[in-house]
């Protein structure tokens, strides 16, 4: 074994065990299994969210649906990629500060919601909507934009 | 096999370099975001630290600012020159000279368009009128202005100075004898009372920062509009008020139409007959107040000045109960703290807070819209302006032509009226945003008066009659008429009028 090696594995190992530790304490300390819970008052955790969350509360959606319903996919591995990838531009965006004060949907988390309209009001919507997918398709939350929360 | 050791020896050191290096950039984001967290979670405990005492008498902002960083720096921001379409400002450079040390100004609206020189011919507005800057430089644009040729008193302070503390000095204590006393002094000897433009004490209570009235000129302003409009007795803004009126009678403490009281200097709010402009100016009428006497025409003047609250109070953004300050000091996050923004500027330059916590359309449609507001609000008051410019060829003409007094006297009120309601849409800093259809209104109105102006002095009607369509005379040309009308410009989007006044029979 050439010389250098042993010390070069020595810190690469203790390197990245920094960054498993610091990375695990940050998991924990930023709450990090509670986002993959249901519970609306999780994604309050950032302040930024509080606006929306106290909305929702007197939202006339409150009772029959939580943040995850409308805000993710409705199955398993969409949600989950939904989070991951939403908690990734979240923590970005929040640590270096560079979001609009009025944060403002991503047209892939806008189509989750409308998506989301459909799932549970399907009957109703399919007498109405004749055009399905698509460009063209009827756009629930532009007329219905306040029921989830006002804000 | 020693080269294939050598070779997997180096392939080794390689993976252990990236992994130690994309570890490093790992825990460099993650502890990022774990101070982030920390530091967010400590802000929002604490929403302020009291690091001095505040009281009454703390009129320095800079120690307000120690307490509250945040909004001190924000309303340190307001030196900004920005233009927007139609107000804002830039900065021009200027030598500075015993008279004027600013080595920074802003454009000359006179000088832009020299029909405003003309409109207050005679008076301190058409020897130096500038665009607005911000907050921050009030004092020091009112200190060096050119309309000081003409004398000015202690009474322009009220709105360009923090005032709260000075006056109270000046009365003693007692707030309004102290107005009463700086009313009357003159300029320069009242403009060494005072020292910063509009500061904290202005609208905040030093002890709870709540938002408090401290200018004696709204104070007594609202009073006699609320007897006038509810009748309620003795409305006192500090105790009666909600929190939402607050938020723009904090405003209105100056941006607001005012004249001086001929009798004491004591600067007042014209609200006894209400606050739209028709009404102010029927206020003027019945007590023969004037600002000035035109140079050219001798008609009886009056000079409006920025009537944004008065304007604001006729659109449909007050009908739906929104505050100055929702749009002007929207709510921005600083860090894990949600403070109203100090940096009071334009909407347009801020429209994600200012305008999409309601409008959810995107920043781009939200500004065309508020645009062809102005664009159409300014188009009307060119032609006003060209049609007020006719009348006072008309007046000059019929004056050298040996005109009936009768007739005269007319016109010269119809210039008044029509001025006074011209400068109020002119005056007010939104371009009609505030009210659009208060402001075309109060341009009809003007137009109107300017019609009838001319009628009299072709010996077909009086200016004396009301603004009434029913009331006028119906126009219908008169061969032979004594003084016939030039042709009028008319400026649309695509022929925009000409900046100078058509030279008519002069």
């Amino acid at each position: 074994m050439p010389r250098g090696f042993i010390p070069l594995t020595i810190i690469a190992g203790v390197v990245t065990g920094i960054a498993g530790g610091v990375g695990s304490y940050t998991f924990v300390y930023a709450k990090g299994f509670s986002y993959l819970s249901n519970d609306p008052a999780v994604c309050a955790n950032c302040h930024v969210m509080k606006d929306y969350l106290d909305a929702w509360h007197k939202s006339s959606h409150h009772a029959v649906a939580v943040c995850n319903d409308c805000h993710t996919p409705h199955d398993l591995f969409g949600k989950y990629l939904t989070k991951a990838l939403n908690g990734w531009h979240h923590s970005v965006a929040f640590t270096t500060g560079h979001f609009p004060d009025n944060i403002q949907i991503t047209p892939r988390n806008r189509a989750i919601t409308e998506a989301a309209c459909r799932y549970c009001h399907e009957p109703i919507v399919q007498q109405i909507d004749r055009f399905g997918h698509g460009p063209n398709a009827l756009d629930c939350i532009r007329c219905h934009q306040t029921v989830g929360h006002m804000k | 096999m020693a080269e294939t050791g050598q070779n997997s020896t180096t392939k080794w050191i390689v993976i252990l370099l990236v992994t130690a290096i994309v570890a490093v950039g790992v825990t460099f984001g993650v502890t990022a975001l774990l101070v982030d967290i920390f530091e967010k979670q400590q802000e929002a405990q604490n929403p302020f630290y009291r690091v001095v005492d505040l009281d009454d008498d703390t009129e320095d902002p800079a120690v307000w600012g120690k307490n509250f960083p945040l909004q001190y720096d924000q309303y340190r921001k307001t030196t900004d020159m920005v233009r927007t379409k139609f107000g804002g400002s830039e900065a021009l450079p200027h030598t500075p000279d015993p008279y004027d040390p600013r080595m920074v100004v802003s454009q000359s609206k006179i000088e832009l368009d020299p029909r405003l020189k003309r409109m207050w011919a005679g008076y301190a507005f058409a020897i130096d009128f500038r665009e607005e800057r911000g907050h921050a430089y009030m004092l020091e644009d009112q200190t060096y202005t050119q309309r000081h040729k003409k004398p000015q008193f202690g009474n322009c302070l009220h709105c360009h100075a923090s005032v709260y503390v000075p006056y109270k000095k000046a009365g003693h204590g007692d707030l309004m004898k102290g107005f009463a006393e700086v009313c009357k002094l003159p300029y320069a000897e009242a403009r060494k009372l005072v020292e910063h433009p509009v500061a904290c004490i202005d609208c905040h209570d030093p002890k709870t920062m709540q938002l408090r009235i401290t200018r004696p000129g709204f104070l007594e302003g609202i009073r006699n509009y609320m007897k006038f409009a509810k009748g309620i007795e003795n409305y006192d803004p500090n105790t009666m008020a909600t929190r939402q009126e607050m938020r723009s009678f904090v405003c209105g403490q100056c941006h607001v139409e005012y004249y001086f009281r001929p009798e004491d200097k004591r600067l007042t709010y014209p609200w006894f007959k209400g606050l739209q402009a028709d009404q102010i100016l029927a206020y003027y009428d019945e007590s023969g107040f004037k600002d000035w006497v035109h140079e050219e025409t001798g008609a009886p003047m009056l000079k409006t000045q920025h009537p944004e609250f008065e304007m604001w109070n006729q659109g449909i953004h007050a009908r739906a109960g929104v505050a100055c300050a929702d749009c002007h000091m929207p709510y921005m996050r600083v860090g894990a703290m949600k403070i109203s923004d100090h940096h009071v500027r334009s909407p347009l330059l801020n429209i994600n807070n200012a305008c999409q916590t309601c409008h959810k359309v995107p920043e781009s449609e939200l500004l065309a819209r508020a645009e062809r507001i102005q664009e159409k609000t300014h188009a009307m008051r060119e032609v006003a302006m060209d049609a007020l410019m006719t009348l006072i060829d008309s007046i000059k003409f019929a004056q050298t032509a040996g005109a009936d007094e009768a007739a005269l006297t007319a016109a010269r009120t119809a210039q008044r009226r029509a001025t006074f309601l011209l400068d109020f849409v002119e005056a007010e800093n939104s371009t009609g945003f505030h009210a659009d259809q208060e402001a075309a209104r109060v341009l009809f109105l003007a137009l109107d008066h300017l019609r009838q102006g001319q009628m009299a002095l072709a010996g077909q009607g009086s200016a004396s009659g009301s603004a009434n369509p029913a009331a006028a005379t119906p126009p219908s040309p008169t061969p032979g008429a004594s003084v016939s009308v030039p042709e009028t410009p008319v400026a649309t989007p695509d022929n925009p009028a000409p900046q100078n006044a058509p030279t008519g029979q002069t």
